[in-house]
């Protein structure tokens, strides 16, 4: 009989409950939508940072990560990749690399380029670099005096395929070392900023080049999922070919990304927060005139007996249809949106200069995780009748005499 | 016996400086099975012995007795459980719960009482064929007439046999014949279910078909009277 009372009572004032349910409405959409972008947006950042060469894991030589130089290569890699077969999990996959950094010249133009020699297939597993190919092709393993660069070093060094491109860095001896290539593919990057750093050549092409026997600068890991990164970074620490060398997770190798996911997962819950506190208003608001419309029916409840809970009871039937309501139709509406989202995205390209610096796609998708939308949907449903006790304890306390005598 | 007995009641309003006595030491016996009249001007204080009878405001001084319970140091959840077992109420006007069709405000009490449903819904139904309502059960209080809706306030203040029916004014915001009808209506439940009728009113007409008149003055009773309708 309260939910009765309370679901006819919410339709006493249609247009009332209608502007809060609207606002619980807002509210939850605003709450389970946006934060469902922001979490796409944080998911891709997580997901480009790994595919652009960071991988899960990365291994080096100790003091690789102090100073980035030729010297501090993994000299011997074969009894570390003998390792990594044996250890890493079924379905993980990983990638030697050299990588320096290097000046890139053509006639008309010259800039700094990290190199990045690799494996072609064993790259193509690992990192972007495999799909992303817009023009000519990838690397062959033959591939002496291949190049792939990025369609934005493209386009500064007013270049194209086929056309020269000659790179200069410091070689094993100290001595500079250049070598001509010849551009074979052109590929694009989620950031134009990746577009312009990396330049892919074969590991022979780069050795050859660098005076490097077997050696290598890193090796990256990919993961079949994210879960599994601390189990295999403890195996991977304890294999004795590795005891010379970094073992990190992309955590580690990225810390400003683990700074902003810090940033982002505050700022979700500020949003909830405010979006919350705007919403309670409205909630005891309306509830309040509701309650002051009809005093004298809480005077006549009195004096049918009701005991001061059994009032509350009653108001806080309201609520819970307001909120029941309110939290469906917002879900719904969510879910919705994510939908309809979900094949193209929305597209930042138009805002991309400033956005790229944090390393946020072009095209955002949204990413929706159960725990996010149980939270939002508990705090406002909780949170929600835990501010309409208010108005119901104060209907509780009128005076039966004085709520009668109320005109 | 005495189903309701005042002993030397007073009450005074206060708001602000000004003081108003409306009860100035009314000390009143009814016997079970009455139809007592409470008759007298507007003002004279009727509606606030009324409420303090029913719990639903305190005396200052005297005391007050309904069916045995001294209702002088009660709390509000004891005075409830006593208007919700012992007393039926019956107002001027806006007597029933607007959302709910007439069943359903006979229903409410019973529930409130926890009454199981079947025995709910046989009770009420009857109780409002014996007002005179059968076929009106869904009406909701919007689409009685003003006199169907005081039926239905009789009809809900009776179903749980309470041991007193406080009306206050039930006629006042009737035509005369109306509220004629309405009084023939609480006669018969007095006589045929026996339950003990308090009303209010400065009506001569109600004053007539009362078979005991209590005429209270500024706060005082000034007459008392046994008739015979
Ligand atoms: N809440 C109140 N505050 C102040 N004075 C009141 C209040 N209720 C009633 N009174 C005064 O008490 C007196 C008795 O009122 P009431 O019991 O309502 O009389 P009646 O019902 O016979 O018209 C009147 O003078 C009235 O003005
Ligand atoms: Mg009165």
């Amino acid at each position: 009989m309260y939910l009765r009372l309370g679901w006819r009572n919410i339709w006493r004032n249609p247009r009332r409950t209608t502007v809060i349910l609207i606002a619980i409405i807002i509210g939850v959409w605003s709450m389970i939508f946006l934060g469902a972008l922001m979490r796409g947006m944080t998911d891709q950042m997580i997901r480009n940072g790994i595919a652009t060469l960071t991988g899960h894991i990365q291994i080096h030589q100790r003091d690789y990560r102090n100073d980035p130089a030729v010297e501090n290569s993994i000299e011997d890699p074969a009894p570390i990749e003998a390792a990594l077969d044996e250890r890493l999990p079924t379905g993980a996959h990983w990638s030697a690399r050299i990588r320096v950094t290097a000046t890139a010249a053509n006639a008309r133009y010259a800039g700094g380029v990290t190199l990045v020699g690799v494996d072609p297939q064993m790259e193509a597993r690992v990192s972007f670099i495999g799909k992303a190919i817009k023009e000519g092709r990838y690397l062959r393993e033959d591939d002496p005096f291949g190049i792939v660069v990025g369609r934005a070093l493209a386009e500064k060094f007013e270049t194209g395929l086929g056309k020269k491109l000659v790179l200069m860095t410091q070689d094993t001896e100290k001595n500079i070392a250049s070598r001509a290539f010849r551009i074979v593919g052109i590929y694009r990057a989620e950031m134009e900023a990746t577009e312009k750093q990396f330049v892919f050549v074969t590991l022979p092409a780069a050795r050859e080049m660098l005076k490097l026997e077997k050696g290598i600068s890193e090796i990256s890991i990919l993961l079949p999922g994210h879960e599994m990164v601390a189990a295999t970074l403890a195996s991977l620490r304890d294999a004795p070919p590795l005891s010379g060398c970094d073992v990190e997770s992309w955590r580690n190798l990225l810390p400003l990304m683990r700074a902003y996911l810090e940033i982002y997962d505050s700022f979700i819950f500020l949003w909830y927060l405010v979006v919350f506190i705007a919403m309670a208003f409205g909630i005891v608001n309306t509830t309040l005139m509701a309650i002051f419309e009809r005093i004298r029916e809480f005077g006549l409840f009195k004096s049918l007996g009701m005991k001061p809970w059994w009032i509350i009871k009653e108001v806080m039937a309201e609520s819970f249809f307001l909120l029941l309501l309110g939290i469906l139709i917002g879900n719904i509406l969510s879910f919705l949106s994510v939908f309809l989202l979900m094949n193209h995205g929305i597209d930042l390209t138009r805002f991309a200069a400033g956005s790229e610096f944090f390393g946020i796609s072009r095209v955002i998708y949204p990413s929706v995780y159960g725990r996010d939308v149980l939270l939002a949907n508990l705090v406002v449903f909780i949170l929600g009748l835990v501010v309409s006790l208010y108005p119901a304890l104060k209907a509780a306390r009128f005076k039966p005499v004085e709520a009668l005598a109320h005109v | 016996m005495n189903i309701v007995e005042c002993v030397n009641v007073t009450k005074t309003y206060r708001q602000g400086k000004m003081e108003v006595r409306a009860l100035g030491g009314v000390s009143l016996r009814i016997k079970k099975g009455g139809f007592v009249a409470l008759a007298g001007p507007s003002g004279s204080g009727k509606t606030t012995l009324l409420n303090i009878i029913g719990g639903l405001d305190a005396a200052d001084s005297g005391s007050v007795i309904v069916e045995g319970n001294v209702l002088d140091n009660m709390s509000q959840t004891e005075l409830a459980q006593l208007r919700l077992r012992k007393i039926g109420f019956v107002f001027q006007s806006y007597n029933l719960i607007p959302v709910l069709s007439a069943l359903e405000n006979v229903e409410f009490v019973m529930l409130l009482q926890g009454v199981p449903t079947k025995e709910r819904l046989d009770r009420a139904r009857t109780i409002l064929d014996d007002v005179g309502l059968e076929g009106l059960y869904d009406r909701r209080p919007a689409e009685l007439s003003g006199g169907q809706q005081q039926r239905v306030a009789v009809a809900r203040a009776i179903v749980s046999d309470p041991a007193i029916v406080l009306a206050d004014e039930p006629t006042a915001n009737l035509d005369s014949k109306t509220g004629r009808e309405l009084l023939e209506m609480m006669g018969e439940m007095n006589e045929q279910k026996s339950v003990t009728f308090i009303f209010s009113t400065h009506d001569k007409m109600v004053m007539d078909h009362a078979r005991r008149l209590v005429l209270i003055r500024d706060g005082l009773l000034a007459d008392d009277q046994d008739r015979d309708p």
